[in-house]
């Protein structure tokens, strides 16, 4: 008999895909400038370092606020004593006050809509618990983060179908795409319960265009669906174009009390943009009293640490720090972008240009030895191994194009991403080299040809040779 | 339309159920001892609030406990960044120390076995979706913890069936009422997939003897099904004898390990409900490894991982506190149903938990639970005390009642006592004639002398029957 559930033995955990195994290997053999300076260099993880100065520096400028204390009284036992699911208020406040800020305040957010979870992770499950059963499908587009598939899927019982965008428009959703979709799911006698976009998108870091919402808000109102939108990068955009909301489309095309409205759902999370993921720290913004009270009751199986809930109040209470870590945050990304980018082009590599995000969507196309994933995983694993850096390769995250790659650039030091690029700028070199060499080579040997001499050395090298680099 | 789910719109919440209802009364009308005098006193909440100073002043000494101090600060960067759901290693360590202790340290707990989840209610709700498919079912003993309910079946479609106990011999679970429900489930064609068993129990305030754990793992071996312990009420033993954990029992049994999980938390014998540390510790490396994947959905916030493992790594601090706690609680508990006692009120014979259960069954009207609904209104409306009624813990016997006592203080403890008091007082009055004694006998001293708290004790060891010259006697049944 199956003494365990089937969700134990099947791989909806998604812990087989690349994009872990690459964790694990960076674990076994991890960077450091000292102490293991030959080590792999962590660029598949999108975490935000960029501005621990500023969070400690403002932890010593309010020694109360951490320490338990309130006007002198200990407040530890309220503390430790606080399971409400409805949250601390005023965590939720300073919260909601912090979304409407990093949206220029376009658009303000209610504590009544808002549900505190553990994670964007705990976040995105239970949204699918709350919206959606077994047999029915989220549309998502790809590329994808590729941990909606064990969010989404795992022990929820709903189904992912692809909204497959291509770089031929820069990978942005269209009207077609999102039609073959729809279609795709229902072909696979799969209701289609919703759409989810990540917006600015993990994993190119681009923010969606104001056409791109718009015609989300039209899809999903002519299909009755709902929309989630998880917009935990919105604190990384840092440069134009300004990151537009989904609730700010909303409010701007008047839907206010239109039932597209309580469809809409918002995910959020410290993670990225304040650079806290171990404190797990995820909201639901919904404006379905229904979603939002199932989602609070389902809050209790992954609460946030009320100490946690308090220090973060404290914090994003204070408006003079929140407009400087704001600012600061953006500038600092900006710049260390900018140095990702310039350094993958002096290796002769380009990547999708993007405003937003802790990584960029780079081009490595022509360094496959030809169009497929295999090719793809090929090259991913001499990165890993002989080039030492861990990056997430596109087929990790549905892209439906092989040879593009997410490498994060906010995880590490400035000399470290420096290290990185002249690795990779090595490694490059060597492959035109190497190319040139078997280009050589094969030449030679086509003057002193069998039949099977020549199918037998050049094999491998016949799909280059057909293929696009 | 697009629906919603229909976990979503459903009652699977449980926050329909009689437990709840009090909780609102009470959130309405809270006691306050200046603000809201006539409030409703709050002793339908298993919490323990017995040790804050202690802690407290170990924080004010420990200031390193913090990440966000200058003592701590320098953690705080690798602190805030850690997600990884196998835990920061000194958390586990301390955790798994801290369970070995509480168990006299007559087992070790393998630190790499622990894993975190969000509080015991996302560990339950876990190890469910690990053990169990939508369907199958999970053995639990009556009266059981009314949130088994949602935390269980809720979201994973696991269905509970009750193993009836009764108070014939203490709600005891025997190794027929267990045989019964599992042929029971078997003929209704439920797939039985594992048996829950809360040791120390809430809400009986009880724990299993040896025997009894030994032949619990018998029957589940021979049948090949889980045995889930749910051990959060461990360290609030305040009484001989010791408690005995299945970690220890499994050293001395025959047992296929691979069955074998525990369900801990911080919540109860720490104090921390806040503080969402729940633990699941699997003797299965297949269910260790995915509920550790799972662990995802719930992880403990690293801020607070890095303070329990600063606490709980304190030797000295943690044996203290643990004697404390438990001194504490005893002379509450003590105290409490030595007073009830007095006013003709027994209850369950208990040495842990922060709990009685209170046996009320001589008041109700008639044997009914319509009856023990409206004496808990009449306790909720009249008396201002939120209790929980037995039903709303699958109790099948009406009359029960579970009471808090340790998440008060000694004042408002005081207010409580003096309103059960009066209840009974004026409940006597309209059964029985008035009788002199009964005002003597109830009226309380704060201060005994060693005599008379020997007596006491006597007293309270004594089987939970009515003493034959309380006033009661003659009551309605």
């Amino acid at each position: 008999m199956g003494l365990l559930s089937r969700k134990v033995t099947c791989n909806s955990h998604g812990q087989d895909s690349s994009y872990f195994l690459g964790w694990q290997e960076y674990e076994k053999n991890p960077y450091d400038e000292v102490k293991n300076p030959k080590g792999i260099i962590q660029m598949g993880l999108a975490e935000n370092q960029l501005c621990f100065d500023l969070l400690e520096s403002w932890l010593a400028k309010n020694p109360d606020a951490v320490s338990f204390k309130r006007e002198e009284q200990s407040i530890f036992k309220e503390l430790a004593l606080f399971q409400d699911y409805h949250g601390l208020p005023a965590f939720k406040k300073a919260l909601v006050d912090f979304m409407a800020e990093i949206r220029g305040n376009k658009v303000s957010f209610d504590t009544d809509h808002l549900v505190l979870t553990a994670g964007a992770t705990s976040a995105n499950e239970t949204l699918m618990f709350c919206l959606a059963e077994k047999g029915d499908a989220i549309l998502l587009p790809t590329p994808y983060y590729p941990g909606f598939d064990r969010d989404l899927k795992w022990r929820t019982g709903v189904e992912i179908v692809s909204i497959q965008c291509s770089r031929s428009n820069g990978f942005q959703i269209t009207e077609s795409a999102l039609e073959a979709a729809y279609q795709e799911a229902q072909r696979k006698n799969l209701r289609v319960k919703g759409v989810l976009v990540t917006n600015p998108s993990n994993p190119l870091g681009t923010t969606m265009s104001r056409n791109e919402l718009d015609l989300l808000v039209n899809f999903v109102t002519d299909k009755e669906i709902h929309l989630i939108s998880d917009e935990i990068y919105s604190g990384t955009v840092f440069s134009s174009p300004a990151f537009v909301s989904i609730m700010e489309v909303l409010k701007d095309r008047k839907l206010e009390n239109t039932q597209v409205w309580e469809r809409v759902h918002v995910v959020y999370s410290l993670s990225k943009d304040l650079g806290l993921p171990g404190f797990r720290v995820g909201a639901i913004y919904s404006n379905d009293p229904i979603v939002v009270a199932a989602a609070t009751k389902m809050s209790s199986f992954g609460l946030v640490s009320s100490q946690t809930q308090y220090l973060l109040s404290a914090m994003l209470s204070d408006k003079k720090f929140t407009k400087e870590y704001i600012s600061k945050n953006h500038k600092r990304l900006q710049k260390r972008q900018n140095k990702l980018v310039s350094g993958l082009e002096k290796a002769g590599i380009s990547c999708l240009e993007s405003n937003a995000g802790l990584f960029c969507w780079v081009d490595m196309r022509h360094l496959l030895s030809s169009n497929t994933f295999e090719a793809e995983m090929e090259l991913w694993k001499r990165i890993v191994y002989d080039v030492k850096l861990n990056i997430s390769p596109g087929s990790s995250c549905h892209c439906t194009e092989p040879g593009w790659f997410r490498v994060c650039f906010a995880n590490m030091s400035e000399d470290t991403l420096k290290l990185a690029m002249q690795r990779l700028k090595s490694f490059v070199s060597s492959i035109t080299i190497d190319n040139q060499t078997h280009q050589d080579l094969k030449n030679m040997r086509k003057k002193n040809r069998t039949k099977w001499v020549f199918r037998l050395s050049f094999q491998s090298f016949h799909d280059r040779d057909q293929g696009e680099r | 339309m697009a629906a919603i789910s229909k976990i979503a719109t459903g009652n699977g919440h449980g926050e329909n159920s009689a437990y709840f209802d009090g909780w609102k009364a009470y959130e309405t009308n809270p006691f306050h001892p200046t603000d809201r005098p006539d409030g409703v006193i709050q002793m339908g909440l298993a919490e323990n609030q017995l040790c804050f100073d202690y802690i407290e002043k170990w924080l004010m000494e420990h200031p390193e406990a913090s990440i966000c101090t200058a003592e701590g600060v320098s953690k705080f960067k690798e602190t805030a960044l850690f997600q990884d759901y196998h835990g920061i290693p000194e958390f586990r360590q301390a955790v798994a120390k801290f369970m070995g202790k509480v168990r006299g340290d007559r087992v070790k707990f393998d630190p790499d076995r622990i894993v975190m989840s969000g509080g015991a209610t996302g560990a339950h709700e876990m190890v469910a979706f690990c053990l169990a498919d939508p369907g199958e079912a999970f053995l639990v003993p009556t009266p059981y913890y009314p949130g088994f309910d949602r935390d269980l079946r809720w979201r994973t479609g696991v269905e509970l069936v009750p193993v009836v106990c009764d108070s014939a011999n203490d709600f005891k679970v025997t190794i027929d009422s267990l045989q019964s429900a599992y042929h029971k489930a078997q003929e209704a064609n439920i797939k039985i997939k594992g048996l829950l068993i809360t040791n120390p129990s809430n809400p009986l305030g009880t724990f299993m003897d040896k025997d009894t754990l030994k032949n619990i793992i018998n029957f589940v071996n021979e049948k090949n099904i889980h045995l889930i312990g749910d051990e959060i009420y461990a360290a609030t033993v305040f009484m001989e004898p010791e408690f005995v954990s299945i970690s220890e029992v499994i050293e001395e049994v025959e047992c296929n390990r691979d069955l074998i999980h525990i369900v801990y938390s911080l919540s109860k014998d720490m104090g921390f409900p806040g503080f969402r540390v729940g633990i699941v510790y699997s003797y299965n490396d297949t269910v260790t490894s995915c509920a550790r994947k799972m662990s995802s959905f719930g992880l403990v916030s690293s801020q607070t991982q890095h303070l329990i493992a600063t606490m709980l790594s304190n030797d000295e601090f943690i044996d203290n506190f643990v004697a404390e706690s438990r001194e504490r609680l005893f002379k509450r508990h003590k105290y409490f149903t030595w007073t009830l006692s007095q006013i003709g009120i027994c209850s369950l014979k208990s040495n842990a938990g922060l709990f009685i259960w209170m046996d009320l069954r001589k008041l109700l009207k008639e044997k009914t639970f319509e009856a023990e609904m409206d004496l808990w209104r009449v306790i909720i409306d009249e008396v201002k005390l939120n209790v929980s009624p037995g039903s709303s813990f699958h109790c099948h016997e009406p009359g029960w009642f579970r009471v808090c006592f340790a998440n008060m203080d000694d004042y408002s403890m005081e207010i409580a006592l003096s309103r059960i008091r009066n209840f009974m007082v004026k409940n006597n009055e309209t059964m029985v004639p008035p009788r002199n004694k009964l005002c003597r006998r109830t009226s309380l001293k704060l201060s005994l002398s060693r005599s008379l708290s020997r007596k006491m004790d006597d007293f309270i060891m004594s089987p939970s029957i009515m003493s034959p010259q309380s006033p009661l006697v003659q009551a309605r049944t």
